[in-house]
């Protein structure tokens, strides 16, 4: 039995939250009650309010119980994901229950109690609501207005078995006090046993992680392990489902001009259409050149580009590309050509990689490029670095668009980047930009390394720039070592007499086996 | 004596809802002489009343008069905890019990 089989055992509810569904398998496992745990800060409101807000969107009544902040701070609050609370309030499609503690009011306890006041209040607000949605957050700050005591425990456990009665899907919230340790304080999970979703916001050398993971849905599958998500100010929590992303791309075998000519040739006649290529080389090599020729190439052949910039501003792409005979500023009033500036600095990898994810969906480009894709490295750690361009790369190949990524090597001659260890595996072409140090001057060699589904050059090639952009020109003959670094010239007899040599076994080869016209070969 | 304005939400007539109105009443009579006025709210009957004056535990007493307001949670077993929380009580009772409910004593 596969687990599309399995789906079916336990009715998922959509939560609608972007991503989380790929990895629940659909969504929250209906009329169940979930715990949803995390240290402070870790968004469990945002998501508890986030999953009736959804509801909402899809025609479904919520209610809300909460029992730390007030209804007034939530509806605040939640102003900036554009959830207008108490317009739902109006509506009759939101509910709030009140169990915030009211200061000044001292509470004393004379003997024994039960909480269905509670109950009959949330009965009440679901009867008046038609809810089939509930997030109950967080169920800790019941421990602080009345104690841990045996009566709280066995009140919320009869609540929450009550939940299961009246058939809504809930969110239970807790708090942890650590990223990694016991599920909840005050052992809440003890009592709602079923599902348990945890949120991390961990530390990891000085950045913020924001993780979730699905502990358990029991009786139905889900995907294991922890997914990175951002909270947006316009989505509120977005999931980056990673592993959950199907290998569905579609394969081409079109071809697309570089916008090099030689380029192309070296490429046996261009990219392919919905292909990524990624362009390494050190420091002033002539990858941005290469980007912007990219780019033009595409404006010319009538596509629509889109460009990344993390590196330099607008203003000095502008200027660069002017210097290579490109006019980005006619072709972004034309249409065909947006150009967005950014630092890598203003946000998490999660953000940069939603905001650019909504670019793409609003511009709607044939081509992107992104120069530099390392630039992006230094605000993350390895890891989320490496999810980061496994997302983007996939979102992109989803879309049949081509790529081209730019990445820096670190050191100037040779050598590789993190980019390149990272991505090198999911990218179809790489083109290599290195410095050819040559009877003490440096020239600059390009080289196509990989090249999925095509032929292309082996060859090491010198190139020039001038006003005009790149001009590719001869194979480096006389030299070795280049993707090193380590060069090792070798005197003009020496390089024709090896040359010889290797003619005179084709010949013979193409003698013994008597093929026509293989001895001309390399004349 | 000033007067005392009294409500005291239950839910249904269990034991315990007949258990907190017998002690409320008692303790009043004794303590207040006819100084109070005493409501008995079923929350049953009134679940929006019980949702505006967030009432999370029955039995519940709110003392609405005289000012401060104060609740007092239970079937009112524990006479001592009413007069507390009725302002009938000696300030040293009072931090005792402050301190042994800081202190999480399960005190129900």
């Amino acid at each position: 039995m596969t687990w599309h089989n399995q789906r079916t055992a336990v009715a998922k509810l959509a939560t609608g939250v972007p991503g989380f569904d790929l990895i629940g398998y659909g969504g929250l496992p209906e009329g169940r009650s979930t715990l949803l745990s995390g240290t402070s800060g870790s968004a469990k409101t945002v998501f508890a309010c986030q999953f009736l807000a959804e509801g909402i969107r899809r025609g479904q009544t919520g209610v809300f119980v909460t029992f730390e902040e007030s209804p007034e701070a939530i509806r605040k609050n939640m102003e900036g994901f554009n959830w207008n609370i108490p317009a739902w309030e109006a509506e009759g499609k939101w509910a709030f229950v009140d169990v915030s503690p009211h200061p000044g009011q001292e509470t004393i306890v004379s003997g024994n109690y039960d909480l269905n006041a509670l109950l009959v209040r949330i009965e009440n607000a679901v009867r008046k609501t038609g809810a089939r949605r509930m997030s109950l957050d967080s169920l800790g700050g019941i421990f602080a207005q009345l104690g841990d005591s045996g009566t709280v425990r066995n009140e919320l456990f009869r609540i929450v078995s009550a939940l299961k009665k009246m058939g809504v899907t809930s969110i239970i919230t807790a708090e942890r006090t650590e990223e990694y340790g016991q599920v909840s304080r005050y052992g809440i999970e003890e009592f709602v046993t079923d599902n348990v979703i945890i949120l991390r916001n961990g530390l990891e050398q000085e950045k913020r992680r924001r993780t979730i993971e699905i502990l358990k849905f029991r009786g139905a599958p889900h995907q294991k392990g922890e997914y990175p998500f951002t909270v947006s100010p316009n989505q509120g929590v977005v999931v980056i489902p990673l592993s959950a992303i199907e290998l569905t791309q579609k394969s081409t075998d079109m071809r697309i001009r570089s916008g090099v000519p030689e380029l192309d040739r070296m490429c046996g006649g261009g990219f392919f259409r919905d292909s990524i290529v990624l362009l390494s080389g050190a420091t002033g090599t002539g990858k941005t050149l290469v980007t912007t020729s990219f780019i033009a190439g595409g404006v010319e052949s009538g596509e629509r580009c889109l460009l990344f910039a993390f590196e330099e501003s607008r203003d000095q792409l502008f200027r660069n590309a002017t210097g290579w005979g490109v006019d980005f500023e006619k072709m972004e009033e034309v249409g065909n050509l947006k150009v967005v500036c950014e630092y890598p600095e203003t946000g998490s990898l999660e953000d940069h990689l939603i905001a650019m994810k909504a670019v793409v969906d609003e511009f709607k480009p044939q081509r992107i490029a992104i120069d530099s894709l390392s630039a992006l490295e230094r605000v993350a750690t390895v890891k989320s670095f490496r999810e980061f361009a496994i997302g983007l790369t996939s979102y992109i190949k989803d879309k049949n668009v081509a790529g081209l990524f730019t990445a820096t090597s670190s050191s100037l001659l040779g050598g590789s980047s993190v980019t390149e260890t990272h991505i090198s595996t999911i990218t179809d072409t790489i083109i290599l930009l290195r410095y050819v140090e040559m009877h003490g001057e440096m020239r600059r060699g390009v080289t196509v390394l990989k090249m999925r589904g095509s032929t292309h050059e082996k060859n090491i090639r010198e190139f020039t720039i001038d006003g005009n952009g790149m001009h590719v020109g001869k194979p480096f003959r006389n030299i070795s070592g280049i993707l090193s670094g380590h060069f090792i010239h070798r005197p003009q007899d020496e390089m024709d007499r090896l040359r010889e040599m290797f003619k005179e076994d084709a010949d013979g080869v193409a003698q013994t086996l008597n093929i026509p016209g293989a001895g001309d070969r390399g004349r | 004596m000033s007067f005392y304005l009294l409500k005291l939400y239950v839910t249904g007539q269990t034991p315990r809802s007949r258990r907190a109105i017998e002690n409320l009443r008692r303790i009043c009579d004794e303590e207040l002489r006819g100084q109070y006025e005493m409501h008995v709210i079923d929350v049953l009957d009134r679940p929006q009343l019980a949702e505006d004056e967030k009432i999370l535990a029955t039995p519940t007493v709110v003392k609405e008069l005289p000012m401060p307001m104060r609740r007092i949670i239970g079937d009112l077993s524990d006479a001592d905890k009413v007069l507390l929380g009725l302002d009938l009580q000696s300030c040293q009772l009072r931090s005792d019990t402050a301190t042994r409910k800081e202190e999480g004593v399960d005190l129900a």
